[in-house]
Protein backbone atom coordinates (compact mmCIF):
# COMPACT_ATOMS: atom_id res chain seq x y z
CA UNK A 1 0.00 0.00 0.00
CA UNK A 2 2.88 2.11 1.13
CA UNK A 3 6.41 2.28 2.03
CA UNK A 4 6.68 2.51 5.49
CA UNK A 5 9.67 5.57 5.61
CA UNK A 6 11.99 3.86 9.11
CA UNK A 7 14.18 6.64 8.56
CA UNK A 8 11.47 10.08 9.07
CA UNK A 9 10.48 7.58 12.52
CA UNK A 10 14.43 7.47 13.12
CA UNK A 11 14.64 11.30 12.66
CA UNK A 12 11.89 12.46 15.12
CA UNK A 13 12.86 9.37 18.01
CA UNK A 14 13.58 12.20 20.25
CA UNK A 15 9.93 13.97 20.17
CA UNK A 16 8.45 9.99 20.13
CA UNK A 17 10.84 9.16 23.11
CA UNK A 18 9.81 12.66 24.65
CA UNK A 19 6.20 11.39 24.49
CA UNK A 20 6.58 8.02 25.79
CA UNK A 21 8.21 9.50 29.12
CA UNK A 22 5.14 11.44 29.57
CA UNK A 23 3.21 8.36 28.73
CA UNK A 24 5.43 5.95 31.41
CA UNK A 25 5.29 9.30 33.92
CA UNK A 26 1.29 9.42 33.94
CA UNK A 27 0.82 5.53 34.01
CA UNK A 28 3.26 5.24 36.94
CA UNK A 29 1.51 8.16 38.80
CA UNK A 30 -1.85 7.01 38.08
CA UNK A 31 -1.14 3.14 39.78
CA UNK A 32 1.03 4.35 42.11
CA UNK A 33 -1.42 7.00 43.44
CA UNK A 34 -4.13 5.00 42.57
CA UNK A 35 -3.64 1.84 44.30
CA UNK A 36 -2.85 3.98 47.69
CA UNK A 37 -5.64 5.73 47.45
CA UNK A 38 -7.75 2.79 46.30
CA UNK A 39 -6.38 0.89 49.06
CA UNK A 40 -7.95 3.96 51.24
CA UNK A 41 -10.86 3.45 50.09
CA UNK A 42 -11.49 0.23 49.91
CA UNK A 43 -10.46 0.20 53.90
CA UNK A 44 -13.07 2.85 54.10
CA UNK A 45 -15.75 0.89 51.88
CA UNK A 46 -15.42 -2.37 54.33
CA UNK A 47 -14.97 -0.17 57.47
CA UNK A 48 -17.82 -0.73 60.18
CA UNK A 49 -18.03 3.54 60.48
CA UNK A 50 -20.52 4.27 58.07
CA UNK A 51 -19.68 7.94 56.76
CA UNK A 52 -16.80 6.28 56.01
CA UNK A 53 -17.95 3.56 53.92
CA UNK A 54 -20.92 5.75 52.33
CA UNK A 55 -18.14 8.33 51.18
CA UNK A 56 -16.21 5.27 49.82
CA UNK A 57 -19.43 3.84 47.58
CA UNK A 58 -20.63 7.40 46.48
CA UNK A 59 -17.22 8.33 45.39
CA UNK A 60 -16.78 4.67 43.61
CA UNK A 61 -19.97 5.37 42.01
CA UNK A 62 -19.51 8.59 40.82
CA UNK A 63 -16.10 8.51 39.45
CA UNK A 64 -16.76 5.06 37.68
CA UNK A 65 -19.94 6.79 36.08
CA UNK A 66 -18.44 9.15 34.25
CA UNK A 67 -16.87 9.31 30.89
CA UNK A 68 -12.69 9.04 31.00
CA UNK A 69 -12.24 11.82 28.18
CA UNK A 70 -15.20 13.68 30.42
CA UNK A 71 -13.23 13.74 33.65
CA UNK A 72 -9.80 14.69 31.41
CA UNK A 73 -11.27 17.57 30.00
CA UNK A 74 -13.06 18.73 33.30
CA UNK A 75 -9.71 18.15 34.68
CA UNK A 76 -8.01 20.26 32.78
CA UNK A 77 -10.67 23.20 32.55
CA UNK A 78 -11.50 23.55 35.95
CA UNK A 79 -9.25 21.93 38.38
CA UNK A 80 -5.90 23.42 36.93
CA UNK A 81 -6.77 26.80 38.74
CA UNK A 82 -7.45 25.27 42.07
CA UNK A 83 -4.24 22.77 41.48
CA UNK A 84 -2.18 26.17 40.63
CA UNK A 85 -3.10 27.44 43.77
CA UNK A 86 -3.18 24.42 46.27
CA UNK A 87 0.41 22.94 45.25
CA UNK A 88 1.70 26.24 44.96
CA UNK A 89 2.95 25.66 41.55
CA UNK A 90 4.93 28.06 39.36
CA UNK A 91 2.87 29.25 36.59
CA UNK A 92 5.43 27.86 33.93
CA UNK A 93 5.00 24.22 34.81
CA UNK A 94 2.95 22.62 32.63
CA UNK A 95 -0.01 21.96 33.99
CA UNK A 96 -1.51 19.51 31.46
CA UNK A 97 0.54 16.79 32.71
CA UNK A 98 -0.10 17.55 36.43
CA UNK A 99 -3.94 17.58 35.92
CA UNK A 100 -4.04 14.29 33.84
CA UNK A 101 -1.52 12.56 36.50
CA UNK A 102 -4.47 13.68 38.83
CA UNK A 103 -7.55 13.01 37.30
CA UNK A 104 -6.10 9.04 36.16
CA UNK A 105 -5.18 8.88 40.01
CA UNK A 106 -8.20 9.93 41.34
CA UNK A 107 -9.84 7.64 38.79
CA UNK A 108 -8.20 4.44 38.81
CA UNK A 109 -7.97 4.48 42.62
CA UNK A 110 -12.15 3.94 42.26
CA UNK A 111 -10.93 0.77 39.90
CA UNK A 112 -8.48 -0.71 42.12
CA UNK A 113 -10.38 0.07 45.34
CA UNK A 114 -13.37 -2.19 43.52
CA UNK A 115 -10.74 -4.81 43.16
CA UNK A 116 -9.22 -4.51 46.50
CA UNK A 117 -12.45 -4.76 47.91
CA UNK A 118 -13.28 -7.93 46.26
CA UNK A 119 -10.29 -8.85 47.54
CA UNK A 120 -10.74 -8.23 51.18
CA UNK A 121 -14.67 -9.89 51.06
CA UNK A 122 -13.45 -12.81 49.52
CA UNK A 123 -11.17 -13.62 52.54
CA UNK A 124 -12.92 -16.08 55.36
CA UNK A 125 -14.46 -14.47 58.36
CA UNK A 126 -12.45 -16.81 60.72
CA UNK A 127 -9.18 -14.70 59.12
CA UNK A 128 -10.74 -11.33 60.91
CA UNK A 129 -11.41 -12.75 64.01
CA UNK A 130 -8.01 -14.80 64.69
CA UNK A 131 -6.21 -12.01 63.79
CA UNK A 132 -8.51 -9.85 66.67
CA UNK A 133 -8.29 -12.49 68.87
CA UNK A 134 -4.87 -12.11 68.91
CA UNK A 135 -5.66 -8.78 70.06
CA UNK A 136 -4.57 -6.91 66.84
CA UNK A 137 -6.20 -3.18 66.67
CA UNK A 138 -8.24 -2.73 63.23
CA UNK A 139 -5.09 -1.40 61.70
CA UNK A 140 -3.04 -3.88 62.25
CA UNK A 141 -5.30 -6.76 61.41
CA UNK A 142 -5.54 -4.84 57.78
CA UNK A 143 -1.78 -4.41 57.42
CA UNK A 144 -0.39 -7.62 58.17
CA UNK A 145 -3.26 -9.63 57.46
CA UNK A 146 -5.76 -8.76 55.59
CA UNK A 147 -4.29 -6.60 53.00
CA UNK A 148 -1.36 -9.12 52.12
CA UNK A 149 -3.90 -11.93 51.53
CA UNK A 150 -6.26 -9.82 49.24
CA UNK A 151 -3.50 -8.15 47.33
CA UNK A 152 -1.84 -11.15 46.59
CA UNK A 153 -5.53 -12.65 45.69
CA UNK A 154 -6.25 -10.08 43.50
CA UNK A 155 -3.04 -9.66 41.74
CA UNK A 156 -3.23 -10.98 38.57
CA UNK A 157 -6.93 -8.69 38.14
CA UNK A 158 -4.56 -5.80 39.23
CA UNK A 159 -1.89 -6.48 36.73
CA UNK A 160 -4.32 -6.17 34.06
CA UNK A 161 -5.50 -2.68 35.25
CA UNK A 162 -2.47 -1.31 35.13
CA UNK A 163 -1.65 -2.20 31.38
CA UNK A 164 -5.39 -0.68 30.66
CA UNK A 165 -4.51 2.60 32.65
CA UNK A 166 -1.23 2.26 30.05
CA UNK A 167 -3.73 2.31 26.97
CA UNK A 168 -5.84 4.92 28.37
CA UNK A 169 -3.17 7.35 29.26
CA UNK A 170 -3.67 7.80 25.26
CA UNK A 171 -6.67 9.88 26.18
CA UNK A 172 -4.25 12.68 27.51
CA UNK A 173 -4.95 13.46 23.47
CA UNK A 174 -7.81 15.74 24.13
CA UNK A 175 -6.29 18.08 26.30
CA UNK A 176 -3.33 18.28 24.43
CA UNK A 177 -0.68 16.69 26.35
CA UNK A 178 2.38 15.39 23.77
CA UNK A 179 1.91 11.77 25.33
CA UNK A 180 3.72 8.89 22.53
CA UNK A 181 0.31 8.83 21.14
CA UNK A 182 -0.31 12.28 20.79
CA UNK A 183 3.39 13.09 19.44
CA UNK A 184 3.13 10.33 16.79
CA UNK A 185 -0.15 12.05 15.61
CA UNK A 186 1.57 15.29 15.76
CA UNK A 187 3.98 13.79 13.78
CA UNK A 188 2.14 12.48 11.39
CA UNK A 189 -0.02 15.24 10.51
CA UNK A 190 3.66 17.84 10.51
CA UNK A 191 5.49 14.85 7.39
CA UNK A 192 1.98 14.06 6.21
CA UNK A 193 2.67 10.80 7.43
CA UNK A 194 -0.17 10.24 9.88
CA UNK A 195 -1.28 6.61 8.77
CA UNK A 196 1.92 5.47 9.20
CA UNK A 197 2.56 6.94 12.34
CA UNK A 198 -0.50 5.61 13.30
CA UNK A 199 0.06 2.13 12.53
CA UNK A 200 3.68 2.50 14.26
CA UNK A 201 2.23 3.69 17.53
CA UNK A 202 -0.42 0.88 17.39
CA UNK A 203 2.22 -1.29 16.95
CA UNK A 204 3.93 -0.30 20.09
CA UNK A 205 0.66 -0.20 22.40
CA UNK A 206 0.23 -3.81 20.83
CA UNK A 207 4.09 -5.11 21.76
CA UNK A 208 4.08 -3.23 25.26
CA UNK A 209 0.57 -5.04 26.59
CA UNK A 210 0.89 -8.24 24.86
CA UNK A 211 4.32 -8.66 26.32
CA UNK A 212 2.81 -7.19 29.76
CA UNK A 213 -0.72 -9.49 29.57
CA UNK A 214 1.91 -12.71 28.75
CA UNK A 215 4.31 -11.24 32.06
CA UNK A 216 0.57 -11.30 33.95
CA UNK A 217 -0.23 -14.60 32.99
CA UNK A 218 3.16 -16.51 33.84
CA UNK A 219 2.66 -14.37 37.21
CA UNK A 220 -0.82 -16.71 37.35
CA UNK A 221 0.71 -19.67 36.67
CA UNK A 222 3.00 -19.26 39.34
CA UNK A 223 0.02 -18.27 41.79
CA UNK A 224 -1.17 -21.66 41.07
CA UNK A 225 1.11 -23.69 41.58
CA UNK A 226 1.96 -22.35 44.91
CA UNK B 1 -11.91 -15.94 86.93
CA UNK B 2 -15.00 -15.11 84.24
CA UNK B 3 -18.14 -14.49 85.18
CA UNK B 4 -21.69 -14.63 83.12
CA UNK B 5 -24.29 -12.45 84.60
CA UNK B 6 -27.73 -13.26 82.87
CA UNK B 7 -26.31 -12.54 79.42
CA UNK B 8 -28.70 -12.26 76.49
CA UNK B 9 -27.99 -11.49 72.86
CA UNK B 10 -30.40 -11.02 69.84
CA UNK B 11 -29.45 -11.34 66.08
CA UNK B 12 -32.27 -9.08 65.29
CA UNK B 13 -35.18 -10.61 66.22
CA UNK B 14 -33.69 -13.85 66.58
CA UNK B 15 -32.83 -14.47 70.41
CA UNK B 16 -29.65 -16.49 70.20
CA UNK B 17 -28.78 -16.75 73.85
CA UNK B 18 -31.27 -16.49 76.64
CA UNK B 19 -30.21 -15.15 79.88
CA UNK B 20 -26.86 -17.03 80.55
CA UNK B 21 -25.21 -16.97 83.57
CA UNK B 22 -22.10 -19.52 84.52
CA UNK B 23 -18.81 -18.72 86.59
CA UNK B 24 -15.59 -20.11 85.33
CA UNK B 25 -12.47 -20.10 88.54
CA UNK B 26 -8.78 -20.29 87.60
CA UNK B 27 -7.52 -23.22 86.68
CA UNK B 28 -10.68 -24.92 86.38
CA UNK B 29 -11.94 -26.58 82.69
CA UNK B 30 -15.08 -26.37 81.59
CA UNK B 31 -16.44 -28.24 78.52
CA UNK B 32 -19.80 -26.81 76.51
CA UNK B 33 -21.90 -29.15 74.81
CA UNK B 34 -25.31 -29.53 73.52
CA UNK B 35 -27.19 -29.52 69.92
CA UNK B 36 -25.71 -27.43 66.97
CA UNK B 37 -27.59 -24.17 66.96
CA UNK B 38 -27.76 -23.78 70.42
CA UNK B 39 -25.31 -21.19 71.00
CA UNK B 40 -22.17 -22.66 72.69
CA UNK B 41 -20.21 -21.12 69.77
CA UNK B 42 -21.39 -18.21 70.11
CA UNK B 43 -21.59 -17.95 74.05
CA UNK B 44 -17.42 -18.35 74.28
CA UNK B 45 -16.70 -15.72 71.35
CA UNK B 46 -18.84 -13.67 74.23
CA UNK B 47 -15.57 -13.88 76.05
CA UNK B 48 -13.52 -12.47 74.39
CA UNK B 49 -15.13 -9.50 72.73
CA UNK B 50 -15.77 -11.39 68.95
CA UNK B 51 -19.38 -11.53 69.52
CA UNK B 52 -21.53 -8.67 71.15
CA UNK B 53 -24.33 -8.93 73.53
CA UNK B 54 -27.69 -6.46 74.59
CA UNK B 55 -28.00 -7.19 77.84
CA UNK B 56 -26.55 -8.61 80.90
CA UNK B 57 -22.47 -8.45 81.45
CA UNK B 58 -19.16 -10.51 81.78
CA UNK B 59 -16.66 -10.35 84.32
CA UNK B 60 -13.04 -10.76 83.35
CA UNK B 61 -11.02 -10.84 86.88
CA UNK B 62 -14.05 -9.03 88.51
CA UNK B 63 -13.31 -6.58 85.96
CA UNK B 64 -16.80 -5.98 83.10
CA UNK B 65 -15.71 -6.55 79.57
CA UNK B 66 -17.99 -3.97 78.36
CA UNK B 67 -18.06 -0.10 79.16
CA UNK B 68 -14.42 0.39 78.57
CA UNK B 69 -12.86 -0.76 82.20
CA UNK B 70 -10.46 -3.28 80.08
CA UNK B 71 -9.40 -2.33 76.56
CA UNK B 72 -10.85 -5.19 73.91
CA UNK B 73 -7.36 -5.88 72.58
CA UNK B 74 -5.31 -6.30 76.37
CA UNK B 75 -8.58 -8.92 76.85
CA UNK B 76 -7.61 -10.44 73.82
CA UNK B 77 -4.40 -10.79 74.60
CA UNK B 78 -4.99 -12.48 77.91
CA UNK B 79 -8.03 -14.62 76.50
CA UNK B 80 -6.45 -17.07 73.64
CA UNK B 81 -8.60 -18.71 70.89
CA UNK B 82 -8.33 -21.79 69.12
CA UNK B 83 -10.94 -21.62 66.23
CA UNK B 84 -12.54 -24.99 64.29
CA UNK B 85 -10.79 -24.11 61.10
CA UNK B 86 -7.50 -23.36 62.42
CA UNK B 87 -7.52 -19.61 61.22
CA UNK B 88 -3.63 -19.50 60.59
CA UNK B 89 -2.57 -16.52 58.01
CA UNK B 90 -1.87 -18.75 55.05
CA UNK B 91 0.61 -16.38 53.36
CA UNK B 92 2.76 -16.36 56.63
CA UNK B 93 5.27 -19.27 57.45
CA UNK B 94 4.71 -21.00 60.79
CA UNK B 95 6.94 -19.61 62.67
CA UNK B 96 5.68 -16.06 61.54
CA UNK B 97 2.20 -17.17 62.39
CA UNK B 98 4.01 -17.44 66.21
CA UNK B 99 5.83 -14.48 66.33
CA UNK B 100 3.91 -11.77 64.63
CA UNK B 101 1.13 -11.08 67.56
CA UNK B 102 3.87 -10.66 70.03
CA UNK B 103 6.02 -8.60 67.92
CA UNK B 104 2.97 -6.28 66.40
CA UNK B 105 0.74 -6.12 69.46
CA UNK B 106 2.55 -7.23 72.75
CA UNK B 107 5.57 -5.01 71.41
CA UNK B 108 7.99 -7.96 72.14
CA UNK B 109 11.92 -8.43 70.74
CA UNK B 110 11.65 -10.13 67.22
CA UNK B 111 14.36 -12.26 69.20
CA UNK B 112 12.45 -12.97 71.81
CA UNK B 113 9.27 -13.63 70.41
CA UNK B 114 10.98 -16.49 68.11
CA UNK B 115 12.36 -18.10 70.72
CA UNK B 116 9.07 -18.39 73.05
CA UNK B 117 7.86 -19.04 69.40
CA UNK B 118 10.32 -22.50 68.94
CA UNK B 119 9.83 -23.29 72.22
CA UNK B 120 5.89 -23.51 71.76
CA UNK B 121 6.63 -25.64 68.44
CA UNK B 122 8.65 -27.96 70.26
CA UNK B 123 5.88 -28.16 73.11
CA UNK B 124 3.50 -29.32 70.16
CA UNK B 125 5.83 -31.30 68.30
CA UNK B 126 6.27 -29.00 65.11
CA UNK B 127 9.33 -27.71 65.59
CA UNK B 128 10.35 -29.42 62.03
CA UNK B 129 7.65 -27.28 60.71
CA UNK B 130 8.20 -23.89 61.55
CA UNK B 131 9.60 -23.00 58.20
CA UNK B 132 6.89 -24.31 55.86
CA UNK B 133 3.58 -22.71 55.21
CA UNK B 134 0.15 -23.42 56.93
CA UNK B 135 -1.04 -24.79 53.76
CA UNK B 136 1.95 -27.49 53.69
CA UNK B 137 0.73 -28.68 57.30
CA UNK B 138 -1.88 -31.43 57.73
CA UNK B 139 -5.54 -30.59 60.00
CA UNK B 140 -4.28 -31.77 62.70
CA UNK B 141 -0.63 -29.88 62.67
CA UNK B 142 -2.36 -26.71 61.63
CA UNK B 143 -4.44 -26.88 64.87
CA UNK B 144 -1.38 -27.55 66.88
CA UNK B 145 -0.19 -24.29 65.55
CA UNK B 146 -2.91 -22.44 66.31
CA UNK B 147 -3.00 -23.28 69.65
CA UNK B 148 0.41 -22.36 69.75
CA UNK B 149 -0.07 -19.23 67.85
CA UNK B 150 -2.14 -19.15 70.83
CA UNK B 151 -0.30 -19.62 73.61
CA UNK B 152 2.68 -17.61 72.05
CA UNK B 153 0.58 -14.45 73.80
CA UNK B 154 0.75 -16.15 77.42
CA UNK B 155 -2.84 -16.04 77.54
CA UNK B 156 -4.85 -16.72 80.83
CA UNK B 157 -7.92 -18.48 79.61
CA UNK B 158 -7.65 -20.24 76.83
CA UNK B 159 -11.56 -20.31 74.39
CA UNK B 160 -11.95 -23.70 72.14
CA UNK B 161 -14.53 -23.56 69.39
CA UNK B 162 -15.05 -27.07 68.40
CA UNK B 163 -10.96 -27.30 67.80
CA UNK B 164 -11.38 -30.85 66.43
CA UNK B 165 -14.41 -30.78 64.16
CA UNK B 166 -12.98 -29.75 61.05
CA UNK B 167 -10.30 -33.01 61.53
CA UNK B 168 -9.83 -35.89 60.53
CA UNK B 169 -10.75 -38.97 62.68
CA UNK B 170 -7.19 -39.79 62.88
CA UNK B 171 -5.73 -36.47 63.65
CA UNK B 172 -8.53 -35.27 66.86
CA UNK B 173 -6.38 -37.74 69.08
CA UNK B 174 -2.84 -35.68 68.30
CA UNK B 175 -4.99 -32.23 69.10
CA UNK B 176 -7.01 -33.81 72.11
CA UNK B 177 -3.94 -35.01 73.78
CA UNK B 178 -2.39 -31.49 73.45
CA UNK B 179 -5.62 -29.88 75.31
CA UNK B 180 -5.11 -32.38 77.85
CA UNK B 181 -1.73 -31.42 78.56
CA UNK B 182 -2.67 -27.96 78.46
CA UNK B 183 -5.72 -28.61 81.04
CA UNK B 184 -3.33 -30.66 83.07
CA UNK B 185 -1.09 -27.95 83.81
CA UNK B 186 -3.58 -25.78 85.20
CA UNK B 187 -4.95 -23.24 81.93
CA UNK B 188 -8.25 -21.97 82.77
CA UNK B 189 -10.14 -23.44 79.72
CA UNK B 190 -13.27 -23.03 78.03
CA UNK B 191 -14.09 -25.76 75.68
CA UNK B 192 -16.69 -26.31 73.05
CA UNK B 193 -16.31 -29.60 72.35
CA UNK B 194 -18.39 -32.97 71.28
CA UNK B 195 -15.84 -35.32 72.50
CA UNK B 196 -16.74 -36.42 75.32
CA UNK B 197 -13.97 -38.79 75.77
CA UNK B 198 -11.99 -35.11 76.65
CA UNK B 199 -15.09 -33.85 78.48
CA UNK B 200 -14.75 -37.13 81.03
CA UNK B 201 -10.89 -36.80 81.57
CA UNK B 202 -10.55 -33.27 82.17
CA UNK B 203 -13.41 -31.30 82.20
CA UNK B 204 -14.04 -30.19 86.11
CA UNK B 205 -17.96 -29.37 84.97
CA UNK B 206 -19.70 -29.55 82.37
CA UNK B 207 -22.69 -26.74 80.50
CA UNK B 208 -25.00 -28.07 78.30
CA UNK B 209 -26.79 -25.69 76.14
CA UNK B 210 -30.41 -26.07 74.16
CA UNK B 211 -31.74 -23.62 72.35
CA UNK B 212 -29.57 -20.22 73.27
CA UNK B 213 -30.13 -21.74 77.18
CA UNK B 214 -27.99 -22.82 79.71
CA UNK B 215 -30.01 -26.11 80.62
CA UNK B 216 -27.57 -27.68 83.08
CA UNK B 217 -24.48 -27.07 84.69
CA UNK B 218 -22.62 -29.98 85.99
CA UNK B 219 -19.60 -31.65 87.73
CA UNK B 220 -18.54 -33.87 85.12
CA UNK B 221 -18.80 -37.03 86.68
CA UNK B 222 -22.41 -36.28 87.82
CA UNK B 223 -23.64 -34.95 84.58
CA UNK B 224 -22.51 -38.30 82.50
CA UNK B 225 -23.42 -40.43 85.32
CA UNK B 226 -26.83 -38.80 86.21
CA UNK B 227 -27.84 -35.77 84.28
CA UNK B 228 -30.56 -33.63 86.40
CA UNK B 229 -32.37 -32.85 83.16
CA UNK B 230 -34.47 -34.76 80.15
CA UNK B 231 -32.69 -32.77 77.69
CA UNK B 232 -29.27 -33.61 78.43
CA UNK B 233 -30.18 -36.96 79.03
CA UNK B 234 -31.46 -37.20 75.48
CA UNK B 235 -28.56 -35.64 74.14
CA UNK B 236 -25.94 -37.90 75.91
CA UNK B 237 -28.13 -40.94 74.52
CA UNK B 238 -27.54 -39.77 71.10
CA UNK B 239 -24.18 -38.65 70.94
CA UNK B 240 -22.53 -41.88 73.34
CA UNK B 241 -24.72 -44.54 71.38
Amino acid sequence: MFDFDWQALIASRHILAAGAWITLQVTLVAIACGVVWGTVLALCAVSAIKPLALFAKAYVALFRSIPLVMLLLWFFLIVPQLLKAVFDLSPTVDIRLVSAMVAFSMLEAAFFSEIIRAGILGLSRGQFLAARSLGMTTVQMMRYIILPQAFKAMLPILLTQCIVIFQDTSLVYVIALGDFFRNAVSLGERDGTLVQMLLFAGLVYWLICSTLSASVKLVQQRMQHD
Amino acid sequence: MIELKNVSKWYGKFQALRDCSVSVAQGEVVVFCGPSGSGKSTLIKLINGLEDFQSGDILFKSKSIRGGEMKMSELRTRVGMVFQSFELFPHLSVLRNLTIAQEKVLGRPAAEATTKALALLERVGLTSQAEKYPAQLSGGQQQRVAIARSLSMDPEVMLFDEPTSALDPEMINEVLSVMVELAQEGMTMLCVTHEMGFARKVADKVVFMDAGSIVEIGATQAFFDAPATERARDFLQKILH
